[in-house]
C-alpha cells in the first residue's frame, strides 16, 4: 500500500462511511488528485466498491483524477466573473491549453480546472496560476499569461 | 385494513401503507413508470408514474408516495397526461433517431411510451450526446447513448448481484451510468451474468452479437458447424414467438438447427449429465479422504468469476469440473472429433445458452486444448430466436426431430440443470451410484425445487448423511458463502447459480418475461422430470458410454486431464 495514502487512513480509525469525502479531500490535498489507486484503496478501507467512490467523487466539482500540472490553472466561475465575461475568457483558455476542464496536458506542464468564487469579485474575471492571481483578465490576455510561464522557464 | 379512495371519480378499496400505484393496478388502471421496479423500494425519480391528488400542489410520483382515506385521485387527466409526455419528449430529445436499427426496436420501453402517449413529432430538440458505444466486454456490450438513466442497471447490480460494476457517473447533464473510474467493461467487476440487459429498458445495454461470425461458419464448406442447447432453452424459446411460457419445444430446436444447415445438432443436458457424475464422485472422493467441505459448484461462469474476484479463497473447494456448455465442448473437439475423423481445428462449437457469461466461458484460457477453444461461439436465446426469424423459419409448420446420437438423448437429471436447485438434485441422484450404495426409494426432491432464494436439503446415503444447499441470486449466495468461510453450516455440496431461479432467468433469456414466466419454465423442466424414463445422469446412454470410450471411472485421471480445469485469483478493479 502507498505509505502517504496509509497515513490519512490512520487518521480515520473508525472507518465510518461518512468518512469517505474528508479522507478522498486529504488524499486529493496531499496528492492533487485522486489516482485509481488511491480510489482503490480507500474502497478496501472503508469497505465500498470502488465504482460507488468514483461515482460520488464524479459528482461533486472538487476531485480530479489526473495529476495537475506543473501550472495548475483555475477560472473562477463565480456570479461576478461571469458577468463580467469569464465564458469569453474560460473559451479562449480552453482553445490555447487544448485542454477540457480535470486536464492535464501530455507534458505535465499545464492543467486547467474551474473553481467555485475565489472571493475577489470585484477584480474579475479571475485567473489563478498556481499561487499567483491575475485579475480583470480578457480573453486577449490568456495568451500572454500562458506564455509568461514558458518564457520563464526558458530565461 | 382497508380504505376507500376515489380514483377517476370511481370509489376503489386499498390496503393501508401500500403505494397509489399498487393500488391502482389492483383496479386494473396501469400507470407507465420506467424507474421502478418489482420487490425494489421505489425512488420516485422518473417521474412518469405522476397523478393528480386533490388538495396536492403538485403531481405526486404513484410509486412512492401511500394511499390516504379517501384520497381523490386523477391518473390520466389532461394535466398529468401532458407531464408525463413531456417527459418522454425530453428524454427523446437527445435520443439517437436510429430505432430502425436498434437491438430493441418492438421491444422497447421508450417506444412504447412515446407510441402510448402518441408522441408524433419532436417538439424539444437536445443536444445529442455522442458517447462511444463500449464492446470491451465479450458479453455486454454499452451504448450510453440510448441510455435514459432510469438506474435499473446499477440497482440489479447491486442489490440482486452485489457487483456493483457500474454506477451514476459525474451529475446533472453530464450524468452518465459507468464503470469504477471510467475503464471499459472488461476491466471491471462486472462478471457477464446480463441482468443489467434484463431490465435495460433501451437499447442500451444488450449481448455482444455472434451472428455474424456463426454465418460466416455455416457458409464455409470446409467447417463442420456443430451445435448444443442448453435445457432452459428448451423450456423459453416457444416464448419468443408468442406461445404461453412453459412450453418444452427441444425437439423443435433440433429441427430448426438442421433446417438452418447445422451440421449436428446435441443437447447440452447430455453434458450435465456427465458433469452430475464427476461432480458426485468429487464430492464422495472428498468425503472419503475427509479433506474440507462443502464442494461449491462452478458451473456457473457468472458465479466463478465473482469468486475469482472476491472470494479466491473458496477456489480450492470448487469443482473443478468443467460446465456442462465447456464440457461438451471438449467432448466434441476431442473423443467425437476423434471417432467421427473430423479434424478438431475444422468444427466451429456452437452453444446456445440462456446466458450472456457463457460468451465469456468459452473465451477463458482455460476452456482451450492444443491452442483450439473449446467452444467457438455462444449464442443467447435471444440471438436463436433472431437466427430462426432470419432464416424464415416458421416454428408452427415444422415437427419435432430428436438431437442427432450420441449426445442426444440426455437424462431428465441433466435437464433439472436449467433450474436452480437442480445440479444438486442431479448430484443426489448420482451419488449411491458412485459410493455403491441403493439408490434411493424417491428420488423427487421438493425442497431443492421453486424459486426460493437458497435451498436446503439433507440425504442419507449409505451410512452416510450428505447435505446440499443450492442457492440462487448472488445476494442470497453472500451469507451461505460467509457460513461457509467460518466453518458453519456443515454442508457437502453447495451450488450457485448467478441470477435469481437459476438459468431459467439467465441474462440471454427474453426480456420482459417476468417471475411468472420463470416459474413455468421451471415447473416445465420438473414436468420434464415427471414424464421422462432415464432420471439418474449415470443412466444416459452417453455418459455411460464415454466412460466405457475411456475404460475408466467417473473422478478418473483421464477424465481429469480432459474434463477439469482450476480457476485463480482474478484481479480486476473492485
Amino acid at each position: 500500500m502507498d505509505g502517504k495514502t496509509n497515513d490519512i487512513l490512520r487518521k480515520y480509525p473508525k472507518g465510518a462511511r461518512d468518512s469517505l469525502i474528508p479522507i478522498l479531500q486529504d488524499i486529493q490535498d496531499q496528492e492533487g488528485y485522486l489516482s485509481e489507486q488511491s480510489i482503490v484503496e480507500v474502497g478496501r478501507y472503508l469497505n465500498l466498491p470502488s465504482g460507488k467512490i468514483y461515482g460520488l467523487a464524479t459528482f461533486y466539482n472538487q476531485f480530479r483524477f489526473e495529476p495537475p500540472g506543473q501550472y495548475h490553472v483555475c477560472m473562477c466561475q463565480g456570479t461576478s466573473c461571469h458577468v463580467t465575461g469569464a465564458g469569453d475568457v474560460r473559451k479562449e483558455l480552453e482553445k490555447k491549453m487544448r485542454l477540457k476542464p480535470g486536464e492535464t496536458t501530455r507534458d505535465g506542464k499545464f492543467s486547467l480546472e474551474y473553481t467555485a468564487c475565489m472571493g475577489a469579485c470585484h477584480l474579475s474575471p479571475l485567473i489563478r496560476v498556481n499561487d499567483r492571481y491575475h485579475t480583470r483578465v480578457a480573453p486577449g490576455d490568456v495568451k500572454g499569461i500562458l506564455n509568461s510561464f514558458i518564457e520563464g522557464e526558458e530565461e | 385494513m382497508l380504505v376507500k379512495i376515489e380514483v377517476n371519480n370511481r370509489i376503489i378499496e386499498a390496503r393501508k401503507g401500500e403505494t397509489i400505484m399498487s393500488a391502482l393496478e389492483s383496479a386494473g388502471i396501469k400507470i407507465p413508470a420506467i424507474c421502478s421496479m418489482k420487490d425494489f423500494t421505489p425512488t420516485g425519480a422518473c417521474r412518469m408514474c405522476v397523478v393528480e391528488v386533490e388538495g396536492k400542489h403538485g403531481l405526486v410520483p404513484s410509486c412512492s408516495h401511500p394511499v390516504n382515506e379517501w384520497m381523490k385521485i386523477k391518473t390520466h387527466s389532461p394535466r398529468v397526461v401532458k407531464s408525463r409526455k413531456t417527459i418522454v419528449e425530453l428524454l427523446l430529445s437527445n435520443h439517437p433517431d436510429d430505432c430502425l436499427y436498434c437491438v430493441r426496436n418492438g421491444n422497447c420501453e421508450l417506444q412504447t411510451l412515446a407510441e402510448e402517449l402518441n408522441v408524433r413529432e419532436r417538439r424539444i430538440m437536445g443536444r445529442k450526446n455522442n458517447y462511444k458505444l463500449d464492446h470491451s466486454s465479450p458479453s455486454i456490450v454499452r451504448d450510453p447513448a440510448k441510455c435514459i438513466l432510469c438506474g435499473r442497471c446499477v440497482r440489479v447490480c447491486e442489490d440482486w448481484m452485489t457487483v456493483f460494476a457500474i454506477d451514476f457517473l459525474n451529475r446533472g447533464n453530464k450524468t452518465i451510468i459507468g464503470t469504477a473510474c471510467d475503464k471499459d467493461l472488461n476491466f471491471s467487476s462486472c462478471i457477464n451474468c446480463g441482468q443489467c440487459i434484463m431490465v435495460c429498458p433501451t437499447g442500451a445495454l444488450f449481448e455482444k452479437d455472434a451472428l455474424t461470425e456463426l454465418e460466416d461458419a455455416l457458409h464455409n464448406p470446409d467447417k463442420t458447424v456443430i451445435v448444443q442447447y442448453a435445457p432452459s432453452v428448451a423450456v423459453t424459446l416457444a416464448e419468443e414467438f408468442g406461445v404461453k411460457p412453459g412450453k418444452e419445444v427441444g425437439g423443435l430446436i433440433s429441427a430448426v438447427l438442421r433446417k438452418i444447415g447445422f451440421d449436428r445438432v446435441f443437447d447440452t443436458s447430455c453434458a450435465a449429465d456427465f458433469a452430475a457424475v464427476e461432480m458426485a464422485a468429487e464430492v464422495h472422493e472428498r468425503k472419503k479422504r475427509k479433506e474440507k467441505m462443502p464442494l461449491v459448484s462452478g458451473s456457473c461462469p457468472a458465479w466463478v468469476k465473482f469468486a475469482e474476484q472476491w472470494f479466491p479463497d473458496l477456489l480450492p473447494d470448487m469443482s473443478t469440473c468443467k460446465s456442462p456448455q465447456q464440457l461438451l465442448g471438449t467432448i466434441l473437439k476431442t473423443v467425437y472429433a476423434g471417432k467421427e475423423d473430423i479434424d478438431p481445428g475444422n468444427i466451429f462449437s456452437v452453444a446456445i445458452a440462456p446466458c450472456t457469461a457463457k460468451k465469456f466461458e468459452a473465451q477463458r484460457e482455460e476452456m482451450t486444448r492444443k491452442g483450439l477453444s473449446d467452444i467457438d461461439s455462444v449464442l443467447t436465446t435471444r440471438e436463436l430466436a433472431k437466427l430462426i426469424r432470419l432464416y424464415g423459419i416458421d416454428m408452427n409448420q415444422i415437427g419435432s426431430e430428436i438431437a442427432d446420437e450420441p449426445y442426444g438423448i440426455p437424462s431428465s437429471a441433466g435437464r433439472l440443470f436449467g433450474a436452480a436447485g437442480g445440479m444438486s438434485e442431479a448430484v443426489i441422484r448420482s451419488l449411491p451410484h458412485i459410493t455403491g450404495s441403493k439408490d434411493p426409494s424417491s428420488i423427487k426432491y421438493q425442497e431443492l425445487r421453486g424459486s426460493k432464494g437458497r435451498k436446503e436439503a439433507g440425504v442419507k446415503i449409505g451410512r452416510n448423511v450428505y447435505r446440499f444447499a443450492a442457492v440462487s441470486g448472488l445476494s442470497n449466495a453472500l451469507p451461505l458463502i460467509e457460513e461457509i468461510r467460518e466453518g458453519k453450516g456443515d454442508y457437502d455440496f453447495v451450488e450457485i447459480m448467478a441470477c435469481a431461479g437459476g438459468c431459467v432467468n439467465g441474462g440471454g433469456q427474453p426480456i420482459g418475461a417476468g417471475d411468472t414466466a420463470v416459474r413455468a419454465r421451471m415447473k416445465a423442466l420438473y414436468g420434464i422430470d415427471e414424464k421422462e424414463t432415464i432420471r439418474f445422469s449415470h443412466k444416459s446412454p452417453a455418459v455411460s458410454a464415454l466412460y466405457h470410450e475411456f475404460q475408466d471411472g467417473p473422478g478418473s485421471k483421464k477424465c481429469r486431464s480432459f474434463f477439469h480445469t482450476r480457476y485463480s485469483e482474478r484481479k480486476v478493479l473492485l
